[in-house]
């Protein structure tokens, strides 16, 4: 058995079929993905994602902290409850993992890190912090709800308490709101737009059952999976680990290179890397033909070299089969994929496919 | 839990056979398998005329988690494939044992058919599978 979230009971209840997820027995689908997927898309759905940790980061010094801390420039955020993707790097720029990280007031960060590198990123965050005197505290207490979609908003909002629903709805892209016993953001993980809540463990499935009743659909990771994926966001250990850097892995966009004097962890290994011409790059991938990409099938640029898929899936918007791959940085806009013993051509795409239930690749 | 209807014959790689009064076999995959499949996406199924054997590759259901092989329980002529699974995949997930049907043959020996698993036998297996 491995750990369980506190919506784990009302996840079996609602007839999920779970599956192991970084050590965490997690719902994979409550009947139809797809139709789950859809839901997303058109109207509303939920995820229990209470199994990603959840870090408040504390001193004095917890800026400079996290500017040497992260690739992405925490000096960035000015205004309070504003959110930064960023990776966490090692000193050879590998990613020990991906990351979302509020700023809170001059004293208070919150971070979001993934389930699955929980207790090595925690070891990470506390390591350095010993030369800025910054507390590091994880929130295991504390529950996790994504309501993700054109309508995820104000549903949420319908269950809220009339003060808290109020400033809900006026929260900014990609910022986050202290609401007392919530914590709101308007983040997400699956192309469309919605709050990630975190509440106390107790709260969690009150809110949840209050979310159905409204008509948000109870989603799983299946689902998660091809939404993530639609949208090009990467999934650490899939497209990304500690072996390879955000420039391998189609981050280059969350390095903060400016200013130059800022000297994060991993920075001169990434410099090294981005001036050879050899850097692989991760691309996304459109199958036409009825087959399906799917994780670690090898990759044939003609005339250039080989590469691998590192997270395929039949995608339910595009009606097709879609996919990131680490390819050589020669490679052009055509491709072959071995499938099942048969070499299938593929066009190479620059993510995302889908956005706001919009395809947004040209078919 | 799943469906095993008692009429019916089965492999234990989750394919299931049924004698049809005219002496033809149709051959599908089981409620547990399209169950652990998920959402299926695209079938590959096998045009008439075609000869196949017991144990042969016949056909290929692929989900949004996993492509599969599917065996043929016995040897025969394949006399109709599902045309309308190319459409409407998810005809497995939600009718397996009838509109979700792969395909029909004519064996060469019924006697293949006697010895599969029965509904019993086949209950049996997924019981082991999950415990």
């Amino acid at each position: 058995m491995g750990l369980r979230t506190p919506l784990f009971d009302t996840h079996v209840a609602a007839g999920a079929r779970t599956v192991d997820f970084g050590g965490w027995d997690m719902p994979v689908n409550y009947g139809s993905q797809i139709e789950e997927h859809h839901a997303v898309r058109r109207d509303a759905g939920m995820f229990d994602v209470s199994h990603m940790c959840v870090v408040d980061l504390r001193g004095d010094r917890v800026r400079d902290y996290l500017r040497r801390l992260l690739a992405n420039d925490v000096a960035r955020l000015t205004e309070p409850g504003k959110a930064l993707y960023s990776c966490m790097l090692r000193e050879h720029g590998g990613v020990i993992d991906d990351l979302i990280v509020y700023y809170m007031n001059d004293q208070w960060y919150r971070m979001v890190v993934n389930a699955g590198t929980r207790d090595k990123d925690l070891e990470w965050l506390r390591q350095v912090a010993a030369g800025y005197g910054v507390a590091v505290e994880p929130r295991t207490e504390l529950a996790m709800i994504a309501v993700q979609g054109p309508n995820a908003r104000a549903k949420a909002a319908s269950v809220m308490e009339p003060a808290i629903a109020q400033r809900a709805l006026e929260i900014g892209p990609f910022f986050g709101l202290d609401a007392g016993s919530l914590f709101i953001a308007r983040t997400g993980y699956t192309g469309e737009d919605g709050f990630e809540i975190m509440l106390p463990a107790e709260h969690a499935v009150a809110l949840w059952q209050g979310l159905r009743t409204v008509g948000v659909a109870p989603c799983g990771l299946g689902a998660r999976d091809t939404l993530r994926l639609e949208a090009g966001m990467n999934l650490y250990g899939n497209d990304m680990d500690e072996t390879l850097s955000p420039l391998e892995s189609g981050l280059n966009w969350t390095v903060a290179w400016e200013p130059q004097d800022r000297d994060f962890i991993g920075r001169a290994a990434l410099v090294a890397q981005k001036a050879r011409p050899d850097t692989r790059k991760l691309v996304g991938l459109l199958v036409e033909d009825r087959a399906v990409l799917r994780s670690h099938q090898k990759v044939i640029v003609a005339n250039v070299g080989e590469g691998e898929v590192t997270s395929g899936t039949f995608s339910p918007t595009l009606q097709r089969s879609i996919g990131l791959a680490r390819v050589p940085a020669a490679t052009g806009d055509r491709c072959e994929v071995e499938i099942r013993g048969k070499l299938v051509p593929a066009r190479i795409v620059r993510p995302p496919f889908v956005r706001h239930g919009k395809v947004v690749v040209a078919l | 839990m799943s469906n095993v209807p008692a009429d019916l014959r089965f492999l234990k790689s989750h394919e299931w056979a049924r004698l049809e009064s005219d002496g033809t076999i149709t051959i599908g995959i089981s409620d547990h398998a399209q169950q652990a499949l998920g959402d299926l996406v695209f079938v590959e199924v096998p045009e008439a005329g075609r000869h196949v054997n017991a144990g042969e590759v016949i056909a290929v259901v692929e989900s949004v988690k996993a492509a599969s092989d599917v065996y043929s329980p016995l040897a025969g002529e394949v006399v109709a494939g599902n045309a309308d699974l190319g459409g409407q995949p998810e005809l497995i997930n939600q009718d397996p044992y009838g509109a979700g049907w792969l395909m029909r043959i004519r064996p060469d020996d019924k006697a293949q058919f006697a010895s599969m698993l029965d509904a019993k036998a086949y209950a049996a297996v997924l019981a082991a599978e999950t415990h």
